[in-house]
């Protein structure tokens, strides 16, 4: 644990810039840095409840986007029940209040990740990976056919959702709710890798027969953690919907998964702070190849395969240092 | 990391103030990459010509144009119209090639009070119900194309016709402007998968359905896919294939190959059409770029000789947004198409027409003009536009 | 039942194509472990090659030729240069990688032969369609590409049962330490079997081109379909892709085909056809996770 002082060394100042960014963006009077850097920790929230799974549960799910577009739709329906004035199911009228919609959509991505996982945890290895993307892809084609939300349009929404004592359409506001849901996932998900249940979640995932011999069933712990992380995801996808006032199809397409797993995994996986750092560059990375060139994936595509290859412990293992791993 | 975010973020920030303040900012948001990369490469070509044809000035203002691709994704596009608004301060938005990114950017450009001129994309609700003074559309409103094929059909005289869209909302739409014009019998309206490439199945559903004729509506490879395999079955010497001009582009053409020779659709604009303005258009644009413009190309063209227009007229300033508008209106410039003028929702006026893909003498593909089928044209949204 | 039999064969071909596809990755998984989502560029690079090829010289059969090649070749690279160091790694770090690959190979399509859609056309001497019963024409080309498929099917099977090299990658399959130390260079036997599974890769993709758009992004839409096949069918077993190839293609084909008029006798006519068709986009994956659940480790589990 020497390395808690280099710990505080990276993150301190990587936390403070965070804090300090609305002086930036204001002083160098460029407001898109606060909507970038908001979409950052929103994509940072999706990538940490990713890691849950990845990192720490060993269960690598290619269908994580499929909870990002869950929260994100529950937003954008109640918010569309609300301005056409038609209940949705004939009972509720829909909402806009955040304190409302967000619990929602945590909650919607919760029960839809409880059933979907409770199917694909009885397979494992390459097997799960494609079932979790063919359930992805079955809540793809279903919101394509959802007509009356847009279909494959998708459906604008014309503000975002109201915060107590908050304005949230300012994009300052905006952006500091996005870095307390952040810390607050953080927290959590600190506090659950640390707990017994984190153990074993740690441990069915390196020696499932072990965890097995010591009378615990890994199943049911790692559904509890496939909901969890279903859960992160889809307060992610509520935020992005507010923040971009859009939502549509592509929030639950397989590419969208493959990009957080790619962000888990350029930040460090099975760290919890790494993910964070990874959204952070590959935004940063995918922003500033495309100012350059038009065929910036040209560019990215070896990035990734070489880090992939070679970074083993991703960004947050080149700063911290090998000092100590997750395990 | 930090240190590096601090350089990257003032990278940006350079990035979009660098130049200097003189020349008007025109963000072009439209789809260079994925399967449908060549629609937006040739709007921003078409685009590019005339400034080219100017020495970057339009109307004889000094323009920085600033293209970005936006992967045919709606989030992508709201994500760099954000940075052309907020950090690049655009004052005008131009380029989206397609209907869900239209819908989704165009609210907010025009909150913020951007100009957005589509030179594609234009779907029914920013020409009806939502229409708004900051949005024009050069290109034409999505439902016209069908419109007048369904005229069309109707004059040849087919009694019946099979209908095939990909199934989400533009397909639906495409399909209700080619019903709103025909006046025959419909014999099955069939919605297939989004970026379906077999179409076996629904070939031998027309086959066995036996109708006059088939329209259809399926974008990009779709139609590649659809056109090819269909006249492969044989069927294309039975049942004749009618559809609108968007499979049947100069790009496509070459790659449809034989399959799409006598097919008629429906279109606003073919590189034959005899006015000056045209000619010298098509003749530039294959000096520059060495191969025949589509439709799309004479949409980023148009739009940037209107914008020109324009910007002459309120002599380059931008502080005025009314004025700007109002000269917008007023659509002052020799477009390709020959006539062109606003109608109240600030969609095109103008003639549509019947063409007919032909062998050119070099052995490409083309299409040459048929038939003037409409005159003056207005869209069936106009009415519903309260501006 | 005209129309039936001719749904099936349309079906029948949509599996063999992803036989194709799925014999390659489905080895490649089955022997060195590693899953590779760039399988599709090779079926694209298939395509883009051949179409050149065929239209610079006039011959499909060149075409074709040069497309085996250079899917092949290309396969060769990507193992050496990046797929070897990732066999012992976990399958995270394997799809990431080859997700980098698969915008890479996107990208030098696009830079190569730009951004529109190319051409391939049937060759003259497979135009045309023929009557294989009374009043039931089908395309000649279609029928070629059944029969290749299926050519290839046995030649696959003889390779592996009864050639000492189809000996040695069965035996690679179920013990690779043993196979190593009978002195087999197990290096040089990787990158053969990944040459034949991106060469079988290029075939389906050059023998799509008359049929489909050879455009960027082309191998995308059937990789995830062939990844439903192998799982169904078992991974690492050719038999189930055999047989996960002929289900997805006849669900596939055939739900599309009869969903919507079974839809429009309980439904009126507009809902009915959106219904049928959200349903019939899905069903392929409905078929895989009910399969998955039924049997975790798919139909044939190597």
């Amino acid at each position: 644990m020497a390395s808690i002082a280099r710990k505080t060394a990276v993150l301190l100042p990587i936390f403070v810039f965070l804090a300090a960014l609305p002086l930036l963006a204001a002083y160098l009077d460029n407001p898109y840095l606060l909507s970038l850097f908001s979409r950052i920790l929103i994509f940072a929230i999706a990538a940490v409840s990713l890691d849950l799974l990845l990192g720490y549960g060993g269960l690598v799910s290619l269908g994580h986007a499929a909870f990002v577009g869950v929260g994100a739709y529950t937003v954008g329906i109640l918010f569309h029940h609300t301005t056409i004035g038609e209940p949705l199911l004939g009972i509720f009228a829909g909402s806009e209040n955040a304190l409302i919609t967000l619990p929602l959509a945590v909650l919607a991505a919760a029960g839809f990740a409880l059933v979907i996982g409770a199917m694909c945890l009885r397979t494992s290895g390459m097997h799960f990976i494609m079932i979790t993307l063919a359930f992805a892809q079955m809540l793809y084609y279903t919101a394509i056919g959802l007509e009356q939300y847009g279909g494959d349009d998708g459906l604008p929404l014309y503000a975002r959702n109201t915060f107590p004592g908050l304005d949230t359409n300012n994009d300052l506001s905006f952006y500091y709710l996005c870095l307390v849901s952040l810390l607050l996932i953080l927290f959590l998900a600190h506090r659950m890798v640390h707990s017994r249940f984190g153990l074993i979640i740690r441990g069915a995932s390196h020696n499932p027969d072990r965890i097995q011999t010591l009378g615990v069933n890994p199943y049911t712990h790692r559904l509890v953690c496939f909901v969890i992380a279903g859960a992160g995801a889809g307060l992610a996808g509520a935020l992005l919907a507010n923040q971009s006032t859009y939502i549509s199809p592509g929030l639950f397409h397989w590419t969208l998964s493959g990009e957080l797993m790619v962000m888990v995994l350029l930040g460090g996986l099975g760290t919890l702070f790494g993910p964070v750092l990874g959204a952070a560059a590959f935004l940063l990375l995918e922003e500033v190849l495309a100012m350059y060139t038009e065929h910036w994936m040209f560019y990215l595509g070896p990035v990734l395969v070489v880090v992939v290859i070679f970074a083993r412990k991703g960004l947050y293992g080149l700063l911290i240092g090998s000092g100590k791993n997750h395990d | 990391m930090n240190k590096l975010l601090i350089i990257l973020a003032a990278g940006l920030f350079l990035a979009g103030h660098a130049m200097a303040q003189d020349p008007v900012k025109i963000g072009m948001i439209t789809t260079l990459s994925t399967k449908a990369g060549y629609l937006g490469e040739d709007i921003r070509d078409g685009f590019r010509l005339a400034m080219e044809m100017e020495n970057g000035h339009l109307g004889g203002i000094p323009v920085e144009l600033l293209v970005e691709d936006d992967e045919a994704k709606p989030g992508k596009g709201i994500q760099i119209s954000e940075r052309f608004i907020k950090s690049d301060r655009v004052t005008i938005l131009t380029g989206v090639v397609f209907s869900n990114v239209a819908v989704a950017v165009v609210p907010r450009a025009i909150r913020e009070d951007v100009t957005f001129l589509s030179a594609n994309a234009a779907p029914s609700n920013l020409a009806g119900k939502d229409c708004h003074p900051n949005y024009f559309s050069v290109s034409y409103q999505n439902d016209n194309p069908d419109e007048v094929v369904g005229r069309y059909v109707t004059a040849v005289g087919h009694k019946s016709v099979y209908l095939l869209a990909p199934n989400y909302p533009a397909g639906r739409d495409h399909l209700a402007g080619f019903k709103r014009y025909y006046e025959g019998e419909i014999t099955r309206e069939l919605y297939t998968k989004l970026d379906q490439s077999d179409y076996a199945a629904e070939i031998a559903d027309i086959r066995a359905a036996n109708p006059e004729a088939v329209f259809f509506f399926l974008p990009g490879g779709m139609g590649i896919n659809f056109l090819k395999q269909y006249a492969q079955s044989g069927l294309s010497e039975v049942i004749p294939v009618y559809g609108p001009a968007f499979s049947f582009d100069e790009r496509i053409l070459q790659a449809v190959g034989p399959a799409a020779l006598g097919v008629k659709n429906g279109s606003h604009w073919t590189h034959d059409l005899d006015n000056e303005a045209n000619i010298e258009f098509v003749a530039a644009y294959q000096k520059a770029y060495g191969r025949m413009p589509t439709l799309y190309a004479s949409q980023g063209y148009d739009t940037a000789r209107l914008i020109g227009s324009a910007l002459k007229a309120v002599e380059g300033d931008m502080s005025d947004r009314d004025r700007f508008r109002a000269a917008l209106r007023k659509a002052d410039f020799a477009s390709t198409r020959g006539t062109f003028a606003f109608g109240s929702n600030q969609h095109p006026v103008n003639d549509w027409y019947i063409r007919e893909v032909v062998q050119a003498e070099d052995g490409s593909y083309t299409n040459r003009t048929l038939k003037k089928i409409f005159t003056d044209h207005v869209d069936a949204y106009a009415a519903e536009c309260s501006m | 039942m005209l129309l039936v039999i001719e749904q099936v064969l349309n079906g029948l071909q949509l599996g063999i194509t992803l036989f194709l596809m799925s014999a390659g990755l489905t080895l490649v998984f089955g022997i060195m472990r590693v899953i590779n989502l760039a399988h599709g560029s090779f079926y694209m690079i298939g395509a883009y090659v051949g179409a050149t090829v065929t239209s610079a010289s006039g011959s499909f059969l060149l075409g074709i030729l040069a497309a085996l090649g250079a899917a092949g070749l290309a396969g060769i690279l990507v193992e050496c240069i990046v797929l070897r160091h990732l066999y012992d790694r976990e399958h995270l770090t394997q799809v990431l990688a080859t997700f980098g690959l698969i915008l890479f190979f996107n990208e030098l399509t696009r830079m190569i032969w730009g951004r529109q859609p190319l051409f391939m056309d049937v060759p003259p001497w497979l135009a045309g369609s023929i009557e294989i019963l009374p009043g039931l024409t089908y395309p000649s080309y279609r029928i070629a590409v059944i029969a290749v498929g299926m050519l290839v099917a046995l030649l696959l099977w003889f390779l592996l049962a009864r050639t000492r090299l189809g000996m040695r990658i069965r035996a690679g399959a179920s013990n690779r330490e043993m196979i190593a130390a009978l002195g087999v260079n197990i290096k040089i036997l990787y990158t053969l079997v990944f040459g034949l599974g991106t060469l079988l890769a290029g075939l389906a993709g050059v023998m799509a081109g008359p049929i489909l758009a050879v455009e960027s992004g082309m191998g995308e839409s059937i990789l995830i379909l062939t990844f439903v096949v192998i799982v169904i069918g078992g991974i690492g077993s050719i038999r189930g892709a055999v047989i996960g190839a002929l289900l997805v293609g006849m669900v596939d084909t055939l739900g599309r085909a009869f969903l919507p008029a079974l839809f429009r006798l309980f439904l009126p006519g507009a809902h009915a056809d959106g219904a049928a068709a959200s349903l019939a986009a899905i069903s392929i994956y409905m078929l895989m996770a009910a399969i998955l659940l039924w049997r975790p480790r798919g139909l044939f589990p190597a």
